[in-house]
């Protein structure tokens, strides 16, 4: 499973985030998930995403995180 | 705006906290979210326990234990006060400001200045800056600077994005003029267009208590009512990562002084993982901003940066010297934050109430 998807699931096991195009939109994720999210992906790939980066344009699906983990220097 | 102080330090610093002791999982149960996502937001936040004073206990009673803990020990001259500064958003009344109840209540001298200033957040360093400002004047040689904050009355039990985070203490610190020569740099920013950031709406003049406002409502969750503390807490994240690193980046420039020569960075803590983050940004080590206050007695506002203090180096700072950057950010908005050599102080240490 994409380790993206494996860290969001760990976070919301109820949730099927494939069938989602945004997870904001679709009330998939609030600013706690968020915070919690963006704890697990800096422990995964051993980055600090920047806090001015929290904002949910980076989290509204598997690309926009992606996107937020290259900008932070994680590698893929 | 930058600002500097010459020849004033500080001589002792006393934190009051509450005996009583609070544990994140005592009220899990209060939030209307699943027990998993609670645990894991206590583990990210750093939640676990807070402390609170008893429901009848107030700022003046708290303030008037500390000062007379300070007058008994010897450690404070009452009638050496010249100005008595409390920083609080939890007044004893509307009228008159509780530092002149707390004057009359340990029956200090009246030659003296007494002044309450509501600020939050960044209390701690708005009462310092005011403090070097009071200690300009010839007659005025030693300023008490009272903390105190007891808002977990005004937090709903029901709203998980306060309670878990909200605690009680008070805290005494003494500024003096310093014989030595010595400079202090301080910074300082308001912007009250977002003052709704954090706020309590009703209970003032302009939305006063009612039954009506009494009543809980539904926040995405979260119960509280237009009595409780209310908090953005996206835009309050936001405004401290946004602005807080210039800030700071801008006082070390101004003063001159290395950001690898300062030795602890003693910053406001709403909750770990902003502290981290804010550590990160600008890269500092965390061992140089702890972020153990939240987690081991709550965020009481303004009294979290001279609890970390007390708390993580009460016992080496009355024989050494260390460079500190204080820095306090939240409701207004305000955001300060100063640059300051502590050493030798008189007494730094923690009481239980």
């Amino acid at each position: 499973m994409d380790k993206i998807l494996e860290i969001l699931k760990n976070i919301r096991p109820e949730v099927d985030f494939s069938a989602s195009s945004d997870f904001i939109a679709d009330g998939l994720l609030d600013s706690f998930d968020m915070v919690t999210l963006v704890s697990d992906l800096d422990a995964a790939f051993n980055i600090s995403i920047d806090g001015m980066d929290i904002i949910p344009k980076y989290f509204t699906n598997i690309g926009s995180i992606r996107q937020l983990l290259v900008k932070n220097g994680a590698i893929l | 705006m930058n600002l500097k102080f010459n020849n004033k330090r500080i001589t002792g610093i006393l934190t009051v906290l509450p005996a009583r002791v609070m544990k994140f999982e005592d009220n899990m149960a209060n939030y209307n979210f699943s027990e998993s996502k609670s645990l894991k937001l206590k583990q990210v936040m750093g939640y676990d326990r807070h402390r609170m004073f008893g429901e009848h206990v107030t700022t003046s009673d708290v303030g008037v234990f500390g000062l007379e803990y300070l007058f008994n020990q010897g450690l404070l001259d009452k009638n050496s006060v010249d100005a008595l500064l409390l920083l609080t958003q939890s007044p004893d009344y509307f009228m008159p400001a509780t530092s002149n109840v707390i004057q009359g209540r340990l029956d200090m001298k009246h030659d003296m200045i007494c002044m309450d200033i509501n600020q939050g957040c960044a209390a701690f360093e708005v009462g310092l800056i005011t403090a070097f400002s009071l200690l300009e004047q010839e007659n005025i040689n030693k300023v008490v600077l009272l903390n105190a904050d007891l808002l977990s009355k005004k937090v709903s039990k029901h709203d998980r994005n306060s309670f878990p985070l909200i605690g009680d203490a008070a805290s005494v610190t003494i500024i003096e003029k310093d014989p030595a020569e010595s400079v202090i740099y301080a910074n300082i920013k308001m912007d009250g267009t977002r003052h709704d950031a954090l706020m309590i709406p009703a209970g003032g003049f302009r939305e006063p208590a009612s039954p009506k406002t009494a009543e809980l409502q539904d926040d995405n969750g979260n119960l509280r009512s237009r009595e409780n503390l209310a908090m953005k807490g996206d835009a309050v994240f936001n405004f401290v990562q946004t602005e807080v690193p210039p800030m700071i980046e801008d006082l070390l420039t101004f003063s001159g002084i290395d950001k690898e020569a300062v030795d602890y960075y003693m910053f406001h803590q709403p909750n770990k993982f902003m502290l981290q983050k804010l550590a990160d940004k600008l890269g500092i080590p965390h061992h140089k901003m702890p972020n153990n206050i939240v987690e081991n007695f709550g965020n009481a506002s303004g009294v979290t940066v001279p609890t970390a203090i007390t708390f993580n180096i009460g016992d080496k700072l009355t024989g050494n010297s260390y460079y500190f950057c204080l820095a306090g950010f939240g409701v207004g908005l305000t955001w300060s934050s100063i640059v300051i050599e502590m050493k030798n102080l008189d007494f730094c240490r923690m009481i239980e109430y």
